[in-house]
């Protein structure tokens, strides 16, 4: 029976009857899902990688040892997973392999609005892109067919949009398919010069002989309607220039390489041909490339999202009809009430240390009234800055900490830890120990031990791995405890060596038996608001006094030892 | 009976249950034999964050998104996040409000204010406004967290959507030991529709 599935759902289901048999990814939104679904499958060994890199690298063993592979990602996760993938383009594969990137245009939950069509530009890898649920599903298979047929990786390319959005998707038959022998052939799978040479050969050849064949894939489509205006779109864009214009469109399925053959003889039937594509002007310029006039970015902006009225406007030339809009509080996300990153920050924040953070839940310490995050860049990146400012001679490095999360730790922040002690450091990292990898929703990692399958695994100590990286002083302190990581951020930024602090609380989102709810009591309370600095959204500023929300408060006392009045009381006493 | 196109937006607060809001009204409208598209949010505004879900039903639906002065309902969880989305309105649409308030940060940190008269705000606007207590109907069925689907009751009602089509949908999404306070919640959110005849 069908039911309404998430693109990402679609994909997996698509794993699933294509018969996939691992899949190894990092999370990342708008990608976690995939393989979050493609887990609940008996037939896909499915894990979590420590980092994208390594996901594509057990998947590119996979498919070389004979058995249908899938790796998936954020956009970003391709850029930490872009050295194996380049060559991976030269390789090719043995059974399938493909990988699902997750755009983010509109920046939902992302530091960049990168565009990951280049990727299969730059690493001629034949690149597909579904506008919808069903067609996700059903591009899956294609992309195995032609991963398998033109020995290459096949990417799939998502926008949020239709990662996380649900369509009706209607099951269909799974194949089995025999596993493919491993036959051992330096030529392809030795990627040395002499070897890789005669690879490159190979690439520019199956891209030529796709480029011929991408009619028999019908992954393009054509709605003929206006003469007067023709449009190439793909994905979610597609959806929206349907409901925008009567315009005839020319619907990218296969987004690399493109059919140009195809596009030219759809221009051929309008009088005028406009590109409309979120992020970069990347068919535009391809369609230039080949001389078929076309307009785009000239009309179309490059950032974040398009909707229907958005194109539409654009389309008719009208001015803009955004109202203005009420002056009302804005509502950023905030970490949550029992969140064991707030009083770590807040001791950070009193202490007037530099932080260098890192991309999690605890990115939100750099809003107010925490307000302590000074950088933020990539994952990992805050260990390598810590040691940047601290080589960089200009005495800024003093004050500066690293701030990072485990998982961020563990994907990308080791490398970083073993290159300051290495190079004689003398940086403090606070490693944000809640056990799981919050932000994208929870999901376990190798501090934890848990498999994606629920089952146990070797649990990294992260203690006795910082002391095998070097560190000179490794301490485990109670997050929640502000005094006792007060005094243990102190000592270690005078320490002159790398120094690892790991400040260790589950998420409070992770276990929710939660002690009772606090309460603040009128009589002892002077309204100083001192309970107020830790920016805890389940104590309420009234105007003229101080309230705890008990349907919020989950009771971990942070916010007591903020009160020099003892007037913050808990419900079970 | 839904015949045409029907926009809807849940608005609200990130953890509220905009969800499991939007999953219900989907299989609601695969019963109703609609084609259905949502738009979900997953991510960073889960975290206490002003949180948006798109639900499209229709003959034919193309975009899962709905646009500026485009929904035909917006069913919203929080007062605050009603006058934000407010735009989205149609001008004969109908704007339901659960009257709760959360604070958002920059007003706990005291540096803005909630304001104080929002729901005057949203009827100058010459919007159809519906305030519900909804807290107190889904605390009344069992749990405060119900407040979606009473709110999912009184647009089921307002479309004259059969119940028991709705509680199908209801037992179709929700887990077993949560299955009778949220067709109660359903039924109260239902029926206030109904005592208000409107
Ligand atoms: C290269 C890359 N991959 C994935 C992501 C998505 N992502 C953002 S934060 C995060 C993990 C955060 O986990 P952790 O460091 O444990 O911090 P927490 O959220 O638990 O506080 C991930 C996977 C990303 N931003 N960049």
């Amino acid at each position: 029976m069908g039911s309404l599935l998430l693109a990402n759902e679609a994909i997996a289901l698509g794993a699933y009857e294509a018969d996939v048999k691992v899949v190894s990814s990092y999370p990342g939104t708008p990608s976690t899902e995939i393989t979050e679904s493609a887990s609940k499958y008996d037939s896909i060994y499915t894990e979590w990688a420590p980092n994208e890199k390594v996901a594509l690298e057990v998947a590119i063993g996979a498919c070389f040892s004979g058995v249908r592979s899938m790796c998936c990602m954020k956009h970003v996760g391709l850029n930490v997973a872009a050295d194996p993938l380049f060559t991976l383009s030269y390789t090719g594969v043995n059974a399938g392999l493909v990988i699902v990137v997750a755009d983010d245009p509109g920046m939902h939950s992302s530091q960049n609005e990168q565009d990951s069509r280049y990727y299969a530009l730059s690493a001629h890898i034949p690149m597909l892109e579904p506008a919808d649920s069903s067609e996700a599903r059903d591009f899956v298979k294609i992309a195995y067919i032609i991963s398998e047929k033109y020995d290459t990786p096949v990417i799939i390319r998502l926008t949020t949009r239709i990662a996380h959005s649900r369509s009706f998707v209607e099951p269909q038959e799974r194949i089995e398919i025999q596993n493919k022998p491993y036959l051992k052939d330096v030529s392809k799978y030795v990627m040395m010069p002499s070897m890789a040479r005669f690879r490159h050969l190979h690439v520019e050849k199956r891209e030529n002989d796709l480029s011929r064949d991408i009619s028999l894939y019908n992954t393009n489509s054509i709605v003929l309607r206006s003469q007067k205006l023709g449009i190439v779109c793909s994905g979610a864009v597609y959806q929206y220039v349907m409901e925008a214009s009567d315009a005839s469109v020319f619907k990218l399925g296969m987004i690399y390489p493109i059919d140009f053959d195809a596009v030219r003889t759809f221009a051929s039937q309008v009088q005028e041909l406009i590109v409309v594509e979120e992020l970069e002007p990347f068919f535009e310029k391809e369609l230039l490339s080949q001389g078929i006039q076309c307009h785009g970015k000239e009309i179309f902006g490059r950032q974040g999202e398009f909707c229907v009225s958005y194109i539409k406007q654009k389309l008719e030339g009208g001015l803009t009809t955004e109202k203005i809009k009420d002056k009302i509080p804005q509502r950023p996300p905030v970490m949550c009430a029992g969140c064991p990153h707030r009083s770590v920050f807040y001791a950070l924040k009193k202490l007037k240390i530099k932080v260098c953070g890192d991309i999690g839940c605890y990115a939100l310490g750099a809003l107010e009234p925490l307000s302590s995050v000074d950088l933020c860049v990539c994952m990992g990146a805050s260990i390598g800055m810590a040691h940047g400012f601290d080589k960089g001679n200009t005495g800024e490095g003093e004050n500066t900490v690293a701030v990072i999360g485990d998982s961020t730790f563990l994907h990308s922040g080791i490398n970083s830890l073993i290159n300051s002690t290495y190079n004689n450091g003398t940086s403090t990292i606070v490693i944000l120990d809640n056990s799981i990898t919050a932000m994208t929703g929870h999901q376990d990692n190798p501090s934890t031990g848990i498999t994606i399958k629920g089952q146990q695994g070797h649990k990294i100590d992260l203690y006795r791995l910082c002391l095998a990286c070097g560190a000179g002083s490794v301490r485990v302190v109670d997050a929640y405890n502000i005094q006792e990581v007060t005094n243990a951020l102190k000592e270690e930024i005078s320490n002159k060596c790398v120094s690892v602090i790991i400040a260790r609380r589950p998420c409070a989102l992770l276990n929710k038996k939660y002690p009772p709810a606090y309460f603040i009591e009128t009589k002892k309370c002077i309204y100083c608001k001192q309970c107020l600095a830790i920016g805890c959204p389940a104590i309420e500023n009234l105007g003229n006094s101080v309230r705890i929300n008990k349907e919020l408060c989950v009771g971990c006392g942070v916010c007591t030892q903020m009160c020099k009045f003892e007037a913050i009381i808990s419900e079970g006493k | 009976m839904v015949q045409n196109n029907l926009n809807i937006l849940i608005v609200g607060v990130g953890g509220q249950g905009t969800l499991l809001a939007s999953r219900i009204l989907g299989t609601i409208a695969l019963r109703l034999g609609l084609e259905c598209k949502l738009s979900e949010v997953h991510g960073m505004s889960q975290r206490g964050g002003s949180v948006v879900t798109h639900v499209k039903w229709g003959k034919e639906v193309f975009s899962p998104i709905v646009c500026q002065g485009d929904a035909d309902y917006i069913l919203s969880f929080e007062t605050l996040e009603a006058i934000r989305w407010s735009d989205f309105l149609k001008e004969s649409g109908y704007i339901i409000v659960s009257n709760q308030e959360i604070l958002p940060m920059p007003v706990i940190t005291g540096k803005e204010v909630y304001p104080k008269d929002a729901f005057k705000k949203l009827r100058d606007k010459n919007l159809n406004v519906i305030e519900i207590d909804g807290l107190k109907l889904a605390e009344l069925a069992g749990s405060s967290k119900a407040v979606n689907v009473v709110l999912i009751g009184m647009l089921c009602a307002k479309e004259k959507i059969e119940l028991d089509l709705a509680k199908e949908a209801i037992k179709h999404c929700v887990k077993e030991k949560n299955l009778e306070l949220n067709l109660i919640a359903l039924e109260l959110g239902y029926e206030a529709i109904e005592k208000r005849g409107i």
